[in-house]
């Protein structure tokens, strides 16, 4: 794809493996120190810029709970737990962790609906970190327009500032048809309104805002719009899922990057013609499963990203 | 899966039909009376044919259903796209102006096999 970051060339250009320098970001924020302000704490990102501080937060995504195909995976109810008790017995916990969609595994029955978003709930309330950030997958969302994601995890479109950075959490699953609406645009242009145009933005969401593979509805149909949006602001980083695999890809001067799931992969469009799940491998037990690591370097201008494998399930 | 396939026998027979050259390149979205039909039915979570092959230039109608719940049937590389609603029967002018083999798929999200559900179309 014409506009992707190759990984091999941004591990090489930033000299060590595992740690990945997504994008140049936050020049605003550069050279103004660090304070000790808290999430609440903080000021809004683009009007004060004292509240810039390094900190991390993990990235899961596309956790399927409920998902049931042995071929796929014959453990489906493992990895989300063992990487719970990973990340709570690490000795340094992230400033939040953020679920970017499809929580649970879709289905008509919206009684089994809820009890997997019970359960996923239930298993979510377990991680001993500070704060936990959910946003709906289609998974989740579609068959409802989101009614159950909603009395469970809350508002489907939200932001939220954090040491220096204003982050959006942006719904374009809950339409069955991909749709952001124009409300939710007009709500996005009202909300980033405030900041200077260099201030910093993560934009979180489930799919693909540009056009990345739409014959394998790895699209958003009006993401063009959105982009239309964020466009004036130059310190845009967008973090997704949905396609179940570790992508960077730029848009102009936004960057854009993929994680994996934690459920089962999904093959490259230049290595497959058609989308299908690829079936668990019992030599390589959950290849291609993972989460991320994603350190705000807010003072040294830019983010590093770190892929993680899924832990084994009996951890 | 089950698929169907056809291959839209678009001749000179049909062409006359048309009425002239003209009508026979006329753009999508002019609903042409005379114009081969190619009935699509979907249904969780496949299409009926799931396989369909058109001769680029020559224009057909889409006539689109659905067999049971709400669906869409969207040709992204082509720039076609149509809902697919139970009870109704959507008709959507094509003309093919090129070749190749593209993907036809569901963009309403409609259940556990929504990702997999699509089709192909050859343009010869």
């Amino acid at each position: 794809m014409k506009n992707e970051i190759n990984r091999r060339e941004l591990l090489r250009l930033a000299g060590f493996g595992g740690l990945v320098f997504a994008s140049a970001a936050f020049p605003g924020i550069a050279g103004c120190g660090s304070s000790t302000s808290s999430a609440k704490g903080a000021p809004a990102p683009g009007t004060t810029r004292g509240a810039a501080e390094d900190f991390f937060f993990l990235q899961l995504s596309d956790t399927h709970w409920g998902f049931a195909d042995p071929t796929v995976n014959p453990e489906p109810t493992m990895e989300l737990p063992a990487v719970i008790a990973e990340i709570n017995a690490a000795n340094v916990r992230p400033d939040f962790i953020v679920f970017t969609g499809d929580l649970t595994h879709t289905t008509d029955d919206v009684t089994v609906r809820r009890q997997r978003m019970t359960e996923f709930k239930a298993l979510a309330d377990g991680l001993q970190v500070p704060l936990v950030k959910f946003m709906p997958g289609e998974h989740d969302a579609a068959p409802d327009a989101g009614a159950a994601y909603k009395d469970f995890f809350g508002e489907l479109h939200y932001s939220f500032d954090h040491k220096g950075i204003h982050f959006v959490v942006l719904d374009n699953v809950s339409s069955p048809t991909a749709m952001v609406g124009d409300d939710q645009i007009a709500w996005l242009k009202s909300d980033l309104a405030h900041l200077d145009a260099d201030a910093p933005i993560v934009v979180l969401t489930h799919r693909p805002l540009w056009d990345l593979k739409p014959e394998w509805d790895w699209a958003t149909a009006d993401g063009a719009k959105v982009l239309d949006v964020l466009m004036p602001y130059r310190n845009v980083v967008v973090f997704f899922g949905h396609i179940h695999q570790e992508l960077h890809h730029m848009t102009g001067h936004i960057a854009h990057h993929s994680t994996r799931s934690l459920m089962f992969a999904l093959p490259t469009p230049e290595t497959a013609g058609k989308k299908v799940q690829i079936p668990w491998d019992p030599a390589a037990p959950n290849a291609g499963l993972g989460y991320r690591r994603i350190e705000a370097t807010v003072t040294a201008e830019n983010y590093g990203i770190e892929e993680l494998p899924a832990p084994m399930g009996d951890v | 899966m089950r698929r169907g396939a056809v291959t839209a026998l678009l001749c000179l027979t049909s062409l006359a039909a048309c009425g002239s050259e003209s009508a026979a390149r006329h753009t999508d979205g002019v609903d042409d009376p005379n114009a081969t039909v190619i009935s699509v039915v979907a249904q969780r979570w496949q299409y009926t044919p799931g396989e369909i092959t058109l001769k680029k230039g020559v224009p057909i109608v889409f006539e689109i259903t659905s067999a049971d719940v709400h669906h869409g049937f969207n040709l992204p590389e082509l720039g076609v796209r149509a809902d697919a609603i139970p009870g109704q029967k959507t008709r959507l002018p094509f003309t093919p102006e090129k070749t190749g083999t593209f993907t036809f798929r569901c963009d309403y999200f409609c259940g556990d096999g929504h990702e997999d559900m699509q089709g192909v179309l050859t343009v010869e």
